[in-house]
């Protein structure tokens, strides 16, 4: 593994700093930093409503209506919390790009996977129906979809769970983004296809230089592809490093919490006790 | 004693114009009163098919489901015969499981008129799911999934169920609510002495509350043990690549195991052993003979 370059802002391609946000006068997130570096998995742990999902929503302006923002989340010179909605647009899919946690409800049912796959790139690209065509059977092959030249005319309910989030996966990709942000992209999938999906994010990452937010409450899906890990408690950072020092030793006591409490750890005679949520004191 | 008995079940889905697609092939599973077993398996697999043929949604094509030694009839248009109220089923989407326009309570209620209770109100079941007593009147959109899961738990309490059946009742919900939600469904079945048939694509939440495990695959179950049994000691190299493809959580950056291939069409399934195609120890034997034994079907562990 190569050694790593100091985490300060600099070469990072996307920086956020200070981040809050607050929805009907509550504060979902309280001050959130976070550097993501080309080449490099950043993983975001913790609990649901600690706000990891809302943290990469902020970066693609997609939280909900009367969200009050603030701090700073800068992309290749940028603040994109301060961009007019039609140059946020420019940058959303384009260079932004996000993969969600249920493919069955994030890819449209009624329109074929090739018209999902090639509509933003002739918005964004500007390219001919041929050339994005061209570029859709590519992307297909990338994720590893058998047979792309026909299944582009296929409809998404005509695929797997894993094929879906695959080609979710190459919708994202189709601009080229610099940034993918990946909601518990495996959540919903089976363990084997799990592996699959986890395989190509770390592939396309050290392939294509893709600068990745993973947002899992999944210890070990962090574990095996992330290089960077944060946990999140209540909107605010607790801690992060890499991935080994975090997973391993970590210095927050609520991690070695969320740690301790994972089945593997907590032994076979605690096993009936542990949850995944170590807040939930439940008898057994 | 065994409360819930599947005798080499097959369930085929027939869609005109479509070869019959057979979901579940001659599968056997048991469960006893008290007893958690967890159903495991990759989608498609004929997981969800074979707990609603038990619950009666859905006829077989072959085989039998009976319970507390009489067989399950299919659900038709009459009511119910009483003797099968005692299974019951807690649905994957509490979403669509509950009814938008009707209180919960009401809902609640309609389980209880099953069993003919009357000393028992709809409150005192939202406080057994660990639900305020006065959400009774509320309606399903003002919970959230995890809370409208146990009132669907709740409801199928209400009947008094001898069988709870559980059909990936936990995959719809955010991620901490899961193991939360999973290990209420344990404790309520086992407290009440009833049987649970829990389905999950979980594994990981499957061993925190299993008894038993029943590992399927392509409509049929390849091998069945007890869950730390399992866990500490795979056989089947189905079971072996399903355990060995969770990713640990060891900061060693280890990306899982993957195992090549798609499950197959279950309209053509492969000759001979139905694994065989993705197999990573396939022997001639496989390819031509299916192994018809338990607890694992697998030519490696034929028993003697």
């Amino acid at each position: 593994m190569s050694e790593r370059h100091e985490t300060a802002a600099g070469n990072g391609v996307l920086a956020i700093e200070g981040l809050t946000v607050a929805i009907g006068g509550k504060e979902i997130l309280r001050g959130v930093d976070l550097t993501l570096e080309p080449g490099r998995v950043h993983g975001l742990a913790g609990e649901s409503g600690s706000g990891k999902t809302m943290t990469g929503l902020a970066v693609l302006g997609l939280l909900p209506h009367g969200a009050r923002v603030s701090g700073r989340i800068a992309l290749a010179g940028r603040d994109l919390l301060s961009l007019p909605p039609k140059q946020l647009n420019a940058v959303r899919g384009a260079e932004v790009a996000m993969v969600f946690q249920d493919p069955a409800t994030s890819l449209h049912p009624m329109l074929t996977v090739g018209r999902q796959l090639t509509e933003h790139m002739r918005h964004h690209l500007r390219l001919s129906r041929g050339e994005a065509r061209e570029r859709a059977i590519d992307l297909m092959r990338k994720v590893r979809i058998p047979g792309p030249e026909e299944a582009i005319g296929r409809y998404p309910h005509q695929f797997s769970g894993g094929m879906r989030q695959r080609i979710a996966i190459a919708v994202a990709l189709a601009c080229a983004p610099k940034v993918l942000i990946a909601d518990e992209p495996t959540t919903a999938l089976d363990v084997t296809v799990q592996a699959g999906i986890l395989r190509l994010l770390r592939g396309l990452c050290d392939d294509l230089g893709l600068a990745v937010l993973l947002v899992t409450h999944d210890l070990g899906v962090m574990s095996a592809v992330a290089d960077e890990v944060s946990v999140m408690k209540d909107g605010l950072m607790v801690e992060t490093g890499p991935r080994g020092q975090v997973l391993v030793e970590p210095r927050h006591a609520y991690t070695r919490a969320l740690l301790e409490s994972l089945p593997e750890n907590a032994g076979n005679a605690a096993a009936a006790t542990a949850g995944a949520e170590p807040s939930e004191g439940e008898p057994a | 004693m065994t409360l819930l008995k599947v005798d080499d079940l097959v369930v085929e889905h027939r869609t005109p114009g479509r070869p019959v697609v057979r979901a579940v092939a001659g599968a056997s599973l048991s469960v006893a009163a008290g007893e958690v077993v967890g159903l495991v398996g990759e989608s498609g697999c004929g997981k969800s098919t074979l707990a609603r043929t038990v619950c009666g949604i859905g006829r077989p094509a072959s085989g039998t489901v009976s319970f507390q030694g009489r067989p399950v009839a299919p659900l038709g248009l009459r009511r119910r015969d009483s003797s099968l109220t005692g299974i019951q089923m807690v649905f994957q989407d509490p979403y669509a499981s509950l009814n938008p326009r009707r209180r919960v309570g009401d809902q609640i209620a309609d389980g209880l008129r099953t069993a003919a209770d009357t000393s028992t109100t709809p409150a005192d079941l939202l406080d057994r799911v660990g639900l305020p007593r006065e959400f009774a009147t509320r309606y399903p959109h003002e919970f959230s999934g995890g809370q409208r899961q146990r009132i669907a738990i709740a409801r199928a309490l209400a009947a008094r169920p001898s069988l709870l059946i559980g059909d990936e009742p936990i995959s719809a919900l955010d991620a901490s609510a899961q193991a939360q939600v999973a290990r209420l469904m344990r404790d309520l079945a086992v407290e009440s002495g009833a049987g649970l048939l829990f389905i999950s694509h979980d594994l990981s939440v499957v061993r925190l509350i299993a008894d038993r495990i029943a590992v399927m695959y392509l409509g049929k179950i390849v091998e069945t043990g007890r869950t730390d049994e399992v866990w500490a000691d795979p056989r089947h190299p189905y079971t072996r690549a399903l355990l060995g493809a969770i990713p640990a959580p060891d900061g060693a950056g280890v990306l899982p195991a993957e195992l090549p291939g798609d499950v197959p069409d279950p309209a053509s399934p492969p000759t001979g052993c139905r694994f065989h195609p993705r197999c990573p120890k396939v022997m001639d034997v496989c390819r031509e003979r299916e192994p018809e034994f338990g607890p694992v079907a697998c030519w490696l562990h034929e028993p003697a």
